[in-house]
């Protein structure tokens, strides 16, 4: 029978996946959408606390439901900021993208 | 019964596309995939019992956020570039590893508190309940919405041709 401990491993499973492109990918949209599963991630989680602990409440999945109101507004603001930086340097390169770097 | 089979189908399919958005190196691919595990992740709400949460998932992720990302990726196409890996690739590996490592002890370790109520279904009424009443979250809707306002504000301003 699957129970929380599924759930959880499985939100853990796609985090680790999505850290491991967060941390190795150079195209800067290649990151964006690694943080897109990594937050897949975190709702699974939420889901399945509100599941298992409060099934009546529902307060995981309100969560939930904010960190897709968050995830949005970030990938909109994360697009403009790459296509701004294309736009003035020609590359989304992460690796190349160095203006701030002390 | 039904819900495991059901339950481990969508989660092998979920880390395989996952998997896939990693490995492959074409950024476009990568986004196909990446919505396959959209999709498979709204299954997986549905194996929860959150109904409204899978619609909210095909909704804003498999509809908006895909769309965005792929329009981004078609306006800054590095085609002879692909999305190849960094320096940091064995080292993030091994952060990775590690995470895994931690977070599946403390969840298999720790002793959850478990309601032995059924949950309710189906969810969008007490959902919209929660959301909306006077001692629920009405003033987190608000500044939901602030913070969605000035995000599109945001993006256009930076977005704009000078």
């Amino acid at each position: 029978m699957v129970g929380l401990g599924h759930y959880l491993v499985l939100s853990a499973v796609l985090f680790s996946i999505g850290l491991y492109g967060v941390l190795s990918k150079r195209n800067a949209i290649a990151i964006l959408l690694c943080i897109e599963i990594m937050l897949n991630a975190v709702n699974i989680a939420m889901a399945a606390f509100s599941r298992y602990g409060t099934p009546v409440a529902l307060t995981g999945q309100i969560f939930a439901l904010f960190i897709m109101v968050v995830a949005a507004a970030e990938a909109a603001v994360g697009m403009a900021i790459i296509i701004a930086i294309y736009r003035s340097r020609g590359s989304i390169d992460a690796t190349k993208i160095d203006l701030m770097k002390w | 019964m039904s819900l495991s089979i059901g339950f481990w189908l969508l989660a092998i399919v979920a880390v395989g596309a996952a998997l896939t958005v990693v490995v492959v190196k074409d950024v476009f691919r990568s986004a196909l995939s990446l919505v396959l595990s959209l999709v498979a992740v709204a299954g997986v709400y549905i194996t929860l019992s959150a109904d409204f949460l899978a619609g909210v998932q095909i909704l804003v992720y498999v509809g908006a956020i895909s769309i965005l990302l792929i329009i981004g990726i078609m306006l800054t196409r590095e085609v002879q570039q692909g999305a190849p890996a960094n320096k940091l690739r064995i080292p993030a590996f091994l952060v990775a590893v590690v995470f895994f490592g931690v977070m599946c002890f403390v969840f298999l370790q720790t002793p959850w508190v478990q309601a032995s109520v059924a949950p309710v279904t189906p969810t969008a009424a007490p959902l919209a309940d929660r959301l909306f009443s006077q001692n629920g979250y009405l003033l987190t809707v608000e500044i939901a919405g602030v913070l969605l306002l000035a995000a599109i504000i945001g993006a256009i301003a930076l977005a704009r041709d000078k």
